[in-house]
């Protein structure tokens, strides 16, 4: 019983842990989409986060410095995608892509030029990366069955950037659906005529959408480099970004709903770690690229099905052309 | 009026005032020299032709260009309006043609977009519904703050459209073509609704190419021709007659001139059509018709009442599902279903309601719009390839025949206007002569003088020996240009008249009436 529940506690513990990336980067997705941008360039803007935030860390040995550059690039990044498609109004898929295979690309070269380490950043420790956080009374209470299990492995222990990627949700919610930006950023993906209209410059709404989205992805991969693993990884994103806006969209472009989503994907990657080379009942040892690939084919079964009509914001993609 | 008492000078001036306003776009000359005066609560229409250049005075006022010279005054005070914002700061709200709402947000979002009282809408929204409320019951403009505003009519999306412009404290309002969209019913709610905004001591400005209209419900009217401002009326002291003349520049006809009709033998005959939709709810319910041979039946009706689905039938777009269609003596019914195509050959031609959507490939050169549908004819083909010279060749003979400007083939379908694009679709579909003409919308969107024309060509097919079928949601088109009407209501023919009979009020009362004329049927 009470190994049942360990097992059902730490699967759970790295389903948070895996989908933070996840997470960040779909709300990311919410501010980008829902102003009518696609952001296909998650992946990228992470990955280049990644590299700033390991690459100052080692040379500082700050991880929050690494944090701040993180964001300055993985922003500078979201700037460059917004300058393509908002003030050259450039196919954003097409730009969005330039993102992702600038950032594989530049990040190994820098990474060699800089560190000669094949691509990688040297090993970070101490105060060069985040570390776990440790819940007043943990300790105390994880011998208390079942709520110490709980608190002391699952909601305790995590660093700071999860807790800050599980806060991003409420936070990415109230500023879309309750602030006076929020509305604007949703009319914005729906009728920019209408917000040009009311007097509201398309433009620099589009580019403060796609800021927040740079901001958000330069955390997810700062967590990637400095939290989860302890150096930059050559294309160590590994397609969160992808699955992040597989996410977003069967989550309808709704933070809640694809938070759920995130935390899905999270838990079958979680759960296919979790399995390799288990016996189970009838199956059998389970291959581990089966498992491995689970989250994927997931996804495309999700989408291809199951989550119905996702209807888009209605301008997405279209870039605003003023002359009519 | 004293010089010693300047605020009462400005108290009298008027609401707009435009002066030399000049505006180039390359080599053309959008607006020239334009002078305007609005009166303080007065409905003041502009009148012109597409291209004339309202589009443009309307945009320089609103702040989506800035005129290259020249002055506007609004009550008296010069401003610069440089952008949207600045018009809004001025007191000016515009209504669209095409609505600038935001379909998923509810009535109130809309309305409150871009002028929200704090940055957290919560607090916005309790002011915005109080004043949203004042607004609806000053002005008598009721409408539902929490409708989602995609769900409603055009009408009231409209009210919305307007309904934010007050919110914003405009007290000069534009409305461009705002009965484009709208059925007869709601364009009467309209005109009483901008009844009401002038009682209140709002300033209207009506942009619109329908003379009734500017005849029904402005003080003043301008025309515009050619970017320039061609003259300025008292309404009442003007007639359609000559503000069409002012319009086009030279006399037209406004009212269809044509022989009584010579009905012969039945080319089309329609028994107990139905269509249903996707819900197996009947959008076309039991009709049945007789087309003849040198007649021209209209079909008047307000928009959405099944008029659409009988002209896809009728062309073959649809299939007959239920009842029989007879065109020339080929039986189409359930059994023999037969497509657009093969209608054609049975010389059945169509001019489609929605000519972007069905009539021509908006993003093709007029050549290749012009063969559509005939594309499979060996003429314009040589082997497997088609024959380039024969395809040009035979559109400038269109455009010659339907004098479409410009006459170059080779120009992309968008680039025409309305109504060249018009003149084009119905001069592919009329060259082969067909037996039997469809024509939905015949002159939607198109300018007087091409409307004259148009109706002209349709009455030259029927004097040839054709069957005509005009589909309108213009009640005056379908009484001149017209034989026979029939009129429909949610799917069904209501009634018949012949058009010498009809008036609009007998047209409209069988339209409204005709809820309770088919409950008694049915």
């Amino acid at each position: 019983m009470n190994d049942v529940l360990l097992m059902l506690v730490s699967i759970l513990d790295s389903t948070i842990r895996v989908s933070t990336p996840l997470i960040l980067c779909a709300m990311a997705g919410v501010f980008s989409e829902r102003s009518g941008i696609v952001d296909i360039g998650l992946e990228g803007k992470m990955l280049a986060g990644a590299f700033a935030a390991a690459a100052t860390a080692a040379v500082t040995g700050s991880a929050w410095l690494g944090l701040g550059c993180a964001i300055i690039v993985s922003v500078g990044m979201a700037l460059l995608h917004g300058f393509a498609c908002i003030t050259h109004r450039g196919n954003q898929v097409v730009s969005g892509l330039a993102i992702n295979i600038l950032a594989s690309g530049l990040t190994v070269t820098l990474g060699i030029a800089w560190f000669a380490q094949g691509g990688q950043t040297p090993q970070l420790s101490g105060d060069a990366r985040f570390a776990a956080l440790e819940f007043p009374g943990a300790a105390a209470v994880a011998d208390v069955p079942v709520i110490g299990a709980i608190y002391s492995e699952l909601l305790s222990g995590h660093n700071l950037l999860v807790y800050l990627a599980l806060l991003a949700v409420p936070l990415t919610w109230w500023v879309i659906f309750r602030s006076r930006f929020g509305l604007r950023l949703r009319a914005v993906g729906e009728n920019p005529q209408a917000v040009d209209t009311a007097g509201i410059s398309v433009a620099w709404l589009r580019y403060r959408a796609v800021m927040c989205a740079g901001i958000l992805c330069g955390i997810a991969g700062t967590y990637l480099s400095t939290a989860q693993n302890a150096a930059f990884l050559k294309d160590m994103s590994a397609g969160k970004g992808y699955i992040a806006l597989a996410a977003l969209i069967f989550g309808k472009w709704h933070p809640k709903a694809a938070l759920f989503a995130c935390l899905l994907f999270g838990f079958l990657e979680a759960l296919s770690v979790r399995l390799q080379g288990v016996q189970l009942p009838v199956i059998g040892e389970v291959p581990v690229q089966l498992m491995q690939a689970l989250p994927y084919v997931l996804t495309v079964i999700l989408l291809a099905g199951f989550i119905g009509k996702a209807i888009a914001p209605k301008a997405i993609g279209i870039p605003y052309n003023k002359e009519r | 009026m004293t010089i010693s008492n300047p605020q009462q000078a400005a108290d009298q001036s008027p609401a707009i005032d435009l002066r030399k306003i000049n505006k180039r776009f390359g080599p053309v000359h959008a607006n020239r020299d334009v002078d305007l005066q609005v009166g303080r609560g007065t409905v003041h229409g502009i009148i012109g032709e597409n291209g004339a250049g309202k589009s443009t005075l309307m945009s320089i006022l609103y702040g989506f260009y800035e005129a290259d010279s020249g002055d506007i005054l609004i009550n008296g005070k010069t401003v610069k309006i440089r952008a949207s914002k600045d018009a809004i700061n001025a007191g000016i709200g515009m209504v669209h043609q095409h609505f600038m709402l935001v379909d998923t947000f509810t009535v109130l979002e809309n309305v409150m977009l871009g002028a929200e009282a704090s940055s957290s809408l919560r607090h916005s929204m309790v002011d915005a519904r109080k004043e949203l409320q004042r607004l609806s019951e000053e002005y008598g403009l009721a409408v539902d703050p929490d409708a989602m505003t995609g769900e409603l009519p055009v009408g009231l999306q409209q009210r919305v459209e307007i309904l934010k412009a007050l919110y914003r404290g405009a007290d000069i309002l534009i409305l461009d073509e705002p009965t484009g969209v709208l059925t007869p019913q709601e364009a009467e709610q309209l005109f009483s609704i901008l009844d009401t905004l002038r009682s209140r001591g709002v300033s209207v400005m009506l942009i619109t190419h329908k003379l009734q209209e500017i005849l029904a419900i402005t003080d003043h009217v301008s025309v515009m021709r050619a970017g320039t401002m061609v003259a300025d009326r008292v309404t009442a002291d003007t007639n359609k007659e000559e503000l069409a003349e002012l319009m086009v520049g030279r006399k037209v006809l406004l009212h269809v001139d044509k022989a009584p009709a010579q009905p012969g033998d039945v080319l089309l005959q329609a028994d107990n059509l139905t269509v249903r939709d996707a819900d197996a709810v009947p959008r076309l319910d039991d009709v049945s018709l007789k087309l003849r041979a040198g007649e021209i039946v209209g079909i008047a009706g307000v928009s959405g009442n099944g008029q659409t689905e009988l002209l896809e039938v009728l062309s073959g777009i649809r299939p007959v599902e239920d009842g029989k269609l007879n065109v020339n003596g080929t039986l189409i019914d359930a059994t023999n279903v037969l497509d657009a195509k093969d209608l054609r050959h049975l010389s059945v031609g169509h001019v489609a309601e929605d000519r972007h959507r069905l009539g021509m490939v908006t993003a093709f050169s007029a050549r290749e719009s012009a063969i559509m549908g005939f594309q499979d004819e060996p003429e314009f083909n040589r082997g497997l390839l088609t024959d380039g010279g024969a395809i040009t060749r035979h559109c400038q003979q269109l455009m010659d025949e339907f004098d479409v400007r410009p006459g170059n083939p080779d120009l992309k379908s968008a680039n025409f206007s309305g109504g060249n694009q018009q003149k084009l679709c119905i001069a592919r579909e009329m060259e082969r002569q067909p037996k039997v003409l469809l024509v939905g919308q015949p002159t939607r969107g198109v300018d007087i003088g091409a409307i004259e024309f148009i109706h002209q060509q349709i009455v030259k097919l029927r004097d040839a020996g054709s069957a005509v079928l005009v589909v309108s949601v213009e009640l005056e088109e379908v009484m001149s240009l017209c034989d026979r009407i029939l009129v429909m209501f949610e799917g069904r023919i209501v009634g018949e008249i012949a058009a010498s009979e009809a008036d609009a009020k007998t047209l409209g009362l069988m339209m409204g009436n005709a809820s309770e004329a088919g409950g008694n049927a049915g």
